[in-house]
């Protein structure tokens, strides 16, 4: 036992997903051929060895539950401890509407776990993080709060910290002055028990509603907050944008190689399907096939999730295509993004751009 | 323990002597098929889809693997409260206690672990063919006969049929007479190693039989004969569909090329009647630009670079850039170096093919199987 508890906090913004998180939350997000988002952050947390896990969850997830289940593909369906899904909580009958009250209303919860310290998450940032070698720098640092970012990203982000030699947090910056040394937040932080749920309760009585924000950085001058620094592949999932390019990125065989195996594997729901099975005129090039995909067409620069058919004459290029959807004959796409279900009939032809990509949603005929 | 109208139970103590190699650690029942299966995830599967939620495993040859394999069974839905799958290797009693002699004798000795559930039917079958089949129509088909055993049987080509267990039936397909491996073969209707049994009646021939000391103990050689010259309405179901029983490195071979097919007969790809196995935990397989696949099966995991025709590809295969492999089985965990060149070969779990090297060629399949893996390495994940 490491005395690490995982709460995987999915009040995110999903303001800029589209018809994506129609209906289903972020962290049910298809991703990479055969996961949804959460499947990182919760083999992340199984791989450092945290065993006991919880989901707060906020709405329309259905298809989150349906996916997490007992949680035994983590390994996570255990008699003690496991997984604990903390469906949204009420406040005097009023639905809790942001994470500190969602907090506050499972702190009963949270303290009554065996663990002293928590490690709080979210669903968006895809990497293959040793969240393990965080908490021992925590630990070694003596800090109060740690959290883990990376260095600033070329393409920049939404929240920027600046650090001093020792790797304590001293300030919030400005987007627009961030300096080479600075950093981003994964969304990944680790305080004690006891702490949390001080500030949570701070939080509350003042009417804050974010708690990292609210609770961590309002607070670097009395708190010892450190950031830990991960320096491996990170994609941040904000946007549907961000959603498509990120994907392709595992095109490359190194992004591939890390992102899966870097510090243990990812883990996922089985659906026993069959190896994906390649017909006499299948030409598939720089792409990702899932099992139960059948390919007759030509297949390029994309990603086939599972059962995904491809007939003959069929052409897919620079594109995503969901669980389940079936590509008709002659049929071309590039830079589409099929959700599930999705079947695009004989000769049809598709095409969006690399940043704009067109989008067919969940079950669409066309 | 709760009564069962139906209980199964798989023979899976085989050893495969003609599959070489490949079944020196292994006993023929784990012995992988189809780019992500092992054999017993057919028998297993069809149990499972069938509603037969009570199965006992018969296990004697290099069980290890298989044992850590089924574990409670939860890949086939089989980890049930009631019920569910239970490994029955030889054990030992006041007594004494023995190996399994034969097949009726593994039964046999499992007459206690059966007795608990008090079946009506009890369904036994080999742990090493490789089919989809509904049992339930089997036990429909032996229920409208009021039969006391009922043989699944498949109609094989005449030229084979020295190689089958051979039914000889009248014209309402109740058998007359039983062949074992004839040179000249009455009927083509080949045993499938299915057999439905009234438990009450079976019990009684298997009790019976193990007085008889020179008696092989084995259902084809000796119970049926039994049953047959006694009288009993033995009758012949007729199955319609793929069924091999892959014993030699060849048709091992054979069977996994079958699937290559655009429209092959054993279909793994409708959801309705899955196949279930243990999963390996992987990613997508990823296909280079240089890659040039086709007619072939590819798992997760795998790494293309090179060229892949009518081959048959395991999880986390990786076929280096330049290297071609042709009408092969490339098994779990299996790198191909680049350059090298694979045709008409099985090459076993993770084997390391050279760069450069020559495999395979006209003639007999070749088979590789450079690790003799070490039964306690375990599941390959």
């Amino acid at each position: 036992m490491n005395g690490l508890l995982g709460l995987v906090n999915l009040y995110e913004d999903e303001s800029c997903m589209g018809v994506l998180t129609r209906h289903r939350p972020l962290a049910a997000v298809p991703y990479a051929g055969r996961y949804r988002l959460i499947d990182f952050t919760l083999s992340n947390l199984v791989n450092a060895g945290v065993q006991t896990v919880g989901v707060l969850v906020r709405d329309k997830y259905r298809s989150l539950i349906d996916h997490l289940r007992s949680g035994k593909e983590w390994d996570l369906d255990r008699k003690r401890n496991g997984l604990y899904i903390l469906p949204p909580g009420y406040i005097s009958d009023v639905q809790c509407r942001s994470d500190v009250e969602n907090f506050m209303f499972n702190l009963d919860y949270i303290y009554a776990s065996a663990e002293d310290f928590v490690v709080i998450c979210g669903s968006r940032t895809i990497c293959n993080l040793p969240i393990d070698q965080a908490f021992q720098y925590h630990l070694s640092m003596g800090a109060d709060v740690t959290v883990i970012c990376r260095d600033w990203p070329d393409n920049g982000g939404n929240l920027c910290l600046s650090t001093d030699e020792e790797g304590r947090l001293t300030d919030i910056c400005d987007l627009s002055d961030a300096l080479p040394d600075d950093i981003q937040p994964l969304g990944f932080y680790i305080m004690s028990k006891s702490l949390m749920g001080e500030l949570v309760r701070e939080c509350a009585a003042n009417g804050c509603c974010d708690f990292f924000t609210d609770g961590v950085l309002k607070n670097l001058d009395r708190l010892k907050v450190y950031a830990f620094r991960h320096t491996g592949y990170v994609a941040r999932i904000d946007s549907v944008a961000d959603y498509f390019q990120h994907q392709l990125e595992l095109l490359n065989p190194a992004v591939w190689q890390e992102l899966f195996f870097r510090y243990g594997n990812i883990f996922t729901k089985v659906k026993d399907e069959a190896p994906a099975k390649y017909r006499e005129k299948a030409r598939v090039k720089n792409s990702l096939v899932a099992n139960g995909c059948i390919v007759e067409g030509t297949v390029e620069n994309s990603i086939l999730f599972r059962s995904v058919i491809i007939e003959e004459g069929a052409v897919v290029r620079n594109s995503i295509v969901i669980q389940n959807t079936r590509i008709g004959p002659n049929a071309r796409l590039t830079n589409v993004l099929c959700d599930k279900d999705v079947h695009v009939t004989a000769g049809r032809c598709l095409s969006g751009s690399v940043a704009c990509p067109f989008i067919l949603e969940k079950g669409a005929v066309v | 323990m709760q009564k069962k109208k139906t209980i199964a139970m798989i023979l899976a103590g085989g050893q495969g002597t003609r599959l070489g190699a490949l079944t020196k650690n292994l006993a023929k029942p784990a012995v992988p098929f189809g780019g992500k299966y092992r054999i017993i995830d057919f028998p297993l599967s069809n149990c499972s889809n069938s509603g037969i939620d009570t199965v006992g495993i018969l296990t004697q040859y290099q069980p290890f693997f298989l044992h850590s394999y089924v574990g409670i069974g939860s890949p086939w839905d089989l980890d049930r409260k009631d019920g569910g799958v239970f490994i029955l290797p030889p054990y030992t009693h006041d007594e004494g206690g023995e190996w399994y002699t034969g097949t009726a004798d593994a039964i046999y000795q499992n007459i206690a672990f059966i007795d608990q559930f008090d079946p009506v039917w009890i369904v036994v079958l080999s742990g090493d063919h490789i089919y989809k089949m509904d049992y339930n129509r089997i036990l429909e088909y032996h229920e409208s006969k009021d039969a006391d055993a009922t043989l699944a049987v498949i109609e094989v080509p005449w030229e084979d049929t020295r190689r089958f267990g051979i039914m000889n039936t009248d014209a309402n397909d109740r058998i007359i007479e039983f062949d074992e491996k004839p040179t000249k073969a009455k009927s083509n209707l080949a045993s499938m190693g299915v057999y439905v049994f009234r438990w009450q009646y079976l019990r009684y021939y298997l009790e019976a039989d193990a007085k008889i000391a020179d008696s092989s103990h084995d259902f084809g050689r000796n119970i049926i004969p039994k049953m047959l010259e006694t009288g009993q309405s033995v009758y012949a179901y007729r199955f319609k569909g793929y069924w091999r029983d892959v014993g030699t490195v060849e048709s091992l071979w054979e069977s996994n090329m079958d699937l290559l097919a655009d429209r092959p007969q054993l279909d793994l790809y409708n959801p309705s009647w899955r196949i279930y196995s243990v999963s390996p935990v992987r990613p997508p397989h990823y296909a280079a630009p240089q890659s040039d696949i086709s007619e072939s099966m590819v798992s997760e995991g795998c790494q293309i670079f090179g060229k892949v025709k009518r081959s048959v590809l395991f999880p986390n295969v990786m076929v280096g850039e330049g290297a071609e492999v042709t009408d092969s089985v490339l098994m779990p965990g299996v790198t191909v170096a680049p350059h090298a060149v694979i045709w008409r070969a099985i090459i076993g779990p993770d084997t390391v093919v050279a760069e450069n090297a020559r495999i395979g060629g006209e003639g007999s399949i070749t088979l590789v199987v450079e690790k003799e893996r070490t039964a306690r390495k375990g599941a390959h994940t």
